[in-house]
């Protein structure tokens, strides 16, 4: 990596945290939704749901959940903006510059794992009301940074080909939401269906979101859970981010 | 600086899909002249404006810039030339500083040196006052002027623009021209411009004529002019193809029938016009005479008007 590299990533991810402090709605709705939801669905849900023997409220039990939804609306947001740079424009004169392609994309994604981990982290700083220690705060932020680098990776490469936010909005409910209801955010995979387990199986947001558990719970209490084992959630949430990242420098190639 | 050509276009060829949009073009440019890439839109133009400013791959030739390959040397080609899109490129959400001073730094300025150089494009371009407001707040030729302070930040040897004019009122056209014939004679950068108004060409040193993805012409515009013979007079009737074998009968010559008038290209055209319209008082509805421009050097080798196909 030289200095140029260095220079145009962060030029490119302190514009996006810039833009995004100047836009107070994109503010509210990436934190208000998902605590809203936290808040009604956590409460309403209340005590008729047990997650196993030792399982505390539905509220603890959701709240890693809002952590993953908050991190997958702020980043995937984030990345709608390359629709936005290509119709406003700003994209083309980045595109011509003499930087790689390879600094535009990590500026982005860096930009964008930034704003979701920004927001994640006022979220998490609430853990302790319902009853996590203050300890964990630092090691669930590790693991919030690689999912909200991943869940950024894969918003890259869905938004690069897309040219309407429109079109985005449409993948986002048919594919993203799903994917989070089905990563173990809203209840756990032990009381799924066959088929609903399979999916939980091969989506690699169900280990992202144990990843966050495991940091949460510690290892004992995310064990009787029956989570994936910490280095498998780990290993996966690492490689997908890994692909979609390579994926995203794979299709900003120059067009002919 | 060495001696090379500014720009060195070898049989560019581009298609996109099944539609051809460049066919075998070549070309040079000079360095520090103003050169335009005249005609009509869907002529080729924006291809080749994508091609030299390095944001497409050519199907086939190349093109150097200063002496730099576009297609194995892009970061080369690209820290030296300077890019006005025809649509705005500035991030309407941030300042004009903010701008320039993100901009720089993808050219890899930083420190006092890029703040020094925003501060000098910005009382330049006359900017200096609008430095803390959002772009979205900016009127056209403000933004355009930010546009090209953006475009020249980095001091590029050939600055690029793509319709440069689009969108901006006359007085802002004639602040954009002149500031490009300033920068050509103060600091020998090259200019090429996209257009497809006729007197920005007139404007230029050289003038490529583009149609359908292929050279048309290609001089000074003088030199263009020179190639009509003569004046050049425009006959409107009710009959065109029958005044047409009329004036080519009695006179040898031969009209171009165009959108129900008739062209003739004629030396001494005023006294022509006399010897019609005795001839034919009653085929002739009126008669203009005009010193050729480029649009007639454009019909001349066309054989149809710069705007029909619009």
């Amino acid at each position: 990596m030289n200095s140029s590299f260095l220079l145009s990533a962060s030029t490119l991810c302190r514009r996006e945290i810039v833009r995004f402090l100047r836009d107070r709605s994109r503010i509210f709705s990436a934190v208000g939704t998902p605590l809203i939801f936290w808040l009604f669905l956590g409460s309403g849900v209340g005590k008729s749901f047990t997650a196993g023997p030792e399982s505390g409220s539905y509220l603890e039990y959701y709240f890693p959940g809002t952590v993953v939804l908050i991190l997958l609306f702020t980043s995937i947001f984030a990345t709608i903006s390359i629709i936005e740079d290509r119709k406003e424009g700003f994209l083309q004169a980045v595109l011509v510059a003499p930087i790689p392609r390879s600094s535009f994309v990590f500026g982005k994604l860096l930009g964008a794992t930034a704003l979701g981990l920004i927001q994640g982290i006022l979220f998490v700083l609430l853990a302790p009301l319902v009853g996590f220690s203050w300890h964990i705060i630092p090691i669930t932020i590790v693991m919030m940074a690689l999912v909200a680098f991943s869940l950024t990776g894969l918003g890259y490469i869905i938004a690069w080909r897309l040219d309407s936010s429109q079109g985005f909005h449409a993948i986002m409910m048919t594919l993203l939401i799903p994917m989070w209801l089905l990563s173990g955010a809203v209840f756990p995979a032990s009381n799924a269906s066959f088929w609903m387990k399979a999916l939980i199986t091969v989506n690699p947001l169900t280990y992202g979101l144990a990843a966050v558990r495991w940091a949460m719970y510690g290892s004992s209490a995310a064990a009787a859970m029956g989570l994936p084992p910490v280095t498998l959630s780990l290993a996966v949430t690492i490689t997908f981010g890994a692909i979609v990242f390579l994926a995203s420098l794979v299709m900003t190639r120059r067009p002919t | 600086m060495n001696k090379e050509a500014a720009v060195q276009v070898l049989n560019l060829t581009h298609d996109y899909g099944s539609r051809r949009a460049l066919s075998n073009v070549s070309f040079e440019v000079q360095r520090g002249e103003i050169f335009a890439l005249l005609g009509p839109n869907g002529g080729g133009k924006t291809t080749l404006f994508k091609i030299l400013s390095t944001a497409l791959i050519p199907k086939d030739g190349t093109a150097k810039i200063v002496g730099f390959d576009i297609r194995t040397q892009a970061n080369e080609v690209r820290s030296r030339i300077g890019v006005v899109f025809q649509n705005p490129s500035l991030d309407k959400k941030l300042t004009v500083l903010e701008n320039l001073r993100y901009h720089g730094q993808l050219y890899g300025l930083r420190g006092k040196t890029l703040a020094d150089r925003v501060n000098e494009m910005m009382e330049r371009l006359m900017i200096a006052d609008r430095a803390a407001s959002r772009v979205e707040t900016l009127s056209g030729g403000l933004a355009r002027r930010v546009e090209l302070a953006k475009g020249l930040l980095h001091r590029p040897e050939v600055l690029i623009l793509d319709e440069p004019s689009v969108g901006l009122d006359p007085g802002a056209r004639r602040d954009l021209w002149l500031y490009l014939q300033k920068l050509r004679e103060k600091e020998n950068v090259t200019v090429l411009v996209t257009t497809h108004l006729i007197d920005e060409g007139d404007r230029s040193d050289h003038v490529l004529i583009l149609n359908l993805g292929q050279v048309v012409a290609f001089g000074t515009p003088e030199s263009l002019k020179k190639e009509i013979g003569g004046d050049v007079i425009a006959i409107s009737t009710k009959e065109p193809e029958k005044l047409s074998a009329a004036i080519r009968e009695k006179f040898s010559i031969e009209p171009t029938v165009l959108n129900g008038s008739l062209r003739v290209e004629k030396q001494q055209g005023h006294t022509f016009i006399s010897h019609i319209v005795d001839a034919f008082p009653d085929l002739i509805d009126s008669v203009s005479l005009s010193r050729p421009t480029l649009e007639d050097v454009f019909i001349a080798r066309t054989g149809h008007r710069f705007w029909e196909d619009q």
